[in-house]
Order: C-alpha cells, then structure tokens, then sequence
C-alpha cells in the first residue's frame, strides 16, 4: 500500500479530533470540575509523555536521564524553549560519547 | 491592528518553530528510512503531530492495517480533543466557523500552551501567526532531516531524538513551580506513568493509551482537589 494513503488516514484522523471539540463546542463550560480539570490537561500530558519515556529515547538510559536533568535544570534556570531543548541534545551525544570512549 | 497581531504571534512561536525545526530534523533522519524524502515532508505538512508521526513511521513500517494506523492516531492525539476543548472556550465569540477550521489544524501541545497562556484576548491574525511559523519550522525540517539522513552519523541522530522531550519539560516546569496544583498535576502523571511503564500488566498498555489514561486520572484528580476559582479563567 501506498504510504500517501496511510498519511491521508493519519491527517484526516488528527484533523478531526482536533477540528470537532473547537467547532461544536462553543458555549462557555460553566461546570467548575470540566474547567478545573482542563485547566490540568496540559501539564499532566506533557509530563506523562515525557517521564520516563526520555530514558528509553537514547542508546543508554543513562544518557536520557542525563538529557532529563540538564533540560530540568535548564528550564528551573528559566532558559528558553529551544535553549533547553539544545542543551539536552548536546547533554546525550556528550554522555554517549564518554560512554564510547570508556 | 491586524498585520501587529499576526506578528505578535509569530513572535511568540518563533522559538517553538525553531524547536519543531530541530525535532523535525531528528523526525526527517528517523523516517527516511521507511518512507521517501517527499513523503516524510508531505506527512508533516498535512499532521504537524510529534508523537502520532513518530508512531506513524512504525505503523507504516509494519505495513500494518489502515484501521490500526486510525487508532493509533486516534489514543495518542485525544489528547488535542482536550486541548481544542479548552481552547475553544478562550477563543470566545468572536471566532466563527471557517476561523476555528483554520485554527484547528495548528493546535499542538506547544501551540495550544501559548494560546492559553496569552493574557489578552485571543485574535485571528494573532492565532494565524502563532500556527504557521511552528508549520514552517516543523515540515522545514523535516525537509532538511531527511535529505541529511543519510549523511548524519547516529550518535548525532539519537541526540536530536531528545529534542522533543527538552521543550516538554520547558514548557511544564515554569508552571509547575508557578502553581502548586499543576505541580502536583505533573507529578502525579509522573508517577502514573512511571507505573504503565514498569508495572508488569500495566505496561502491555498501549503507550499512547496509557498516556491518555495518565493524563485523564492525574486531571481529575486535581480538579477535585483544587478546583479553579469561578471567576477567573479556567486557564489560569
């Protein structure tokens, strides 16, 4: 198969979930809980995906729990998005190269 | 007043456009592998998804089911239904149809963090700017990743592979330390999270349904226990 037809199923699948919440539900919530936990949504997201996830992203979990430090440590610095994200590309092929000369 | 609006916000996407420009570099090298340089670019133009394309890579590689690849999509982006949720109670009224189309496509994680956090009401040319820099940024990149996939020795491609994960935690640590319930909103997905990976039968989970799971328990969890005041809004 084609894989334009499996990108045409992923787009138009992400297309909707995205499209149909923002389209059809206008009216403000007033339900306190519903605003409450959308409020959290995207914390909680973000941090599921990315813990422990990042330790198994690199050759060695060592190297990704490297990668993790430096990027918490970098942000609590209130360094930039793209600063941190760097930081903790440099932090892996730094770690994996010691790791190869050892 | 308009053209200011849509340069304000690409100002504020800027460093997101370079971030997905790096971790669509590390997207380009992974998939070129399976599918052609075209094809890798044309998926992140028509998805700007991370993770649902990472996935996707998989999915194609495996020649998998058409259906498998839905629902693959389907767990690991729910959680932009939340998001476009969320967004369309703050963009308000003054969205119409055709607007809140066009501004659908770009709500990703790190799009839809800016539009919440924006403490002036949100504009069209401002939600346009927002999106389409981020666009450019991540099938840019993906571009220049995968003509280069062939050159870039690995060590190099697996460092960028991280590139993802760093601007997550650059975008939840300011409001973890800000705010005790997001604090505790994060760590308790952590935790969650850490069990669906470890946990024996918990981690045949699917990943991306155990993100969701994570993501939708650690939520309501705090929303009992700290519910937002009435007045304000629900993102704050």
């Amino acid at each position: 198969m084609s894989p334009y037809i499996y990108i045409l199923v992923m787009a138009i699948t992400t297309y909707l979930i995205r499209m149909i919440p923002l389209v059809f539900f206008r009216k403000e919530i007033k339900n306190r809980f519903i605003r409450s936990f959308l409020a959290y949504v995207p914390c909680a997201c973000l941090t599921a995906m990315t813990f422990p996830a990042i330790l198994y992203s690199t050759n060695a979990v060592i190297s990704g729990a490297v990668a993790l430090t430096v990027a918490l440590i970098t942000a609590l610095c209130k360094r930039s998005l793209v600063t941190v994200a760097a930081l903790s590309c440099a932090a892996v092929f730094a770690t994996e190269l010691i790791i190869r000369l050892l | 007043m308009k053209r200011k609006e849509y340069w304000l916000g690409v100002r504020d996407s800027l460093p997101v456009g370079i971030g997905y420009f790096a971790v669509s570099f590390g997207f380009g090298v992974a998939a070129v592998g399976t599918v052609s340089v075209v094809q890798a670019t044309v998926m992140s133009l028509t998805n700007l998804t991370s993770a649902g394309q990472f996935a996707a890579i998989g999915v194609i590689a495996a020649a998998s089911s058409l259906w498998i690849m839905l629902l693959t999509q389907l767990v690991i982006n729910s959680r932009y239904a939340l998001m476009s949720l969320a967004l369309s109670q703050k963009l308000g009224k003054k969205f119409g149809l055709f607007q809140r189309l066009v501004i659908a496509f770009f709500n990703t994680d790190e799009i839809f963090a800016l539009a919440m956090q924006r403490p002036v009401p949100l504009t069209v040319p401002y939600m346009v700017g927002l999106g389409l820099t981020p666009l450019i940024g991540w099938t840019g990149g993906t571009l220049l990743g995968a003509l280069a996939g062939d050159i870039l020795p690995t060590s190099v491609s697996t460092a960028l592979g991280v590139a993802l994960y760093g601007m997550f935690v650059a975008i939840v640590v300011p409001q973890a330390v800000e705010s005790k319930p997001k604090r505790i909103a994060a760590l308790l997905a952590a935790v969650l999270s850490c069990l669906f990976t470890w946990f024996p039968w918990l981690k045949t989970v699917d990943s991306g349904l155990a993100i969701v799971i994570c993501t939708v328990i650690a939520a309501a969890i705090c929303a009992v226990l700290f519910p937002v005041e009435d007045t304000e809004e629900a993102s704050e």
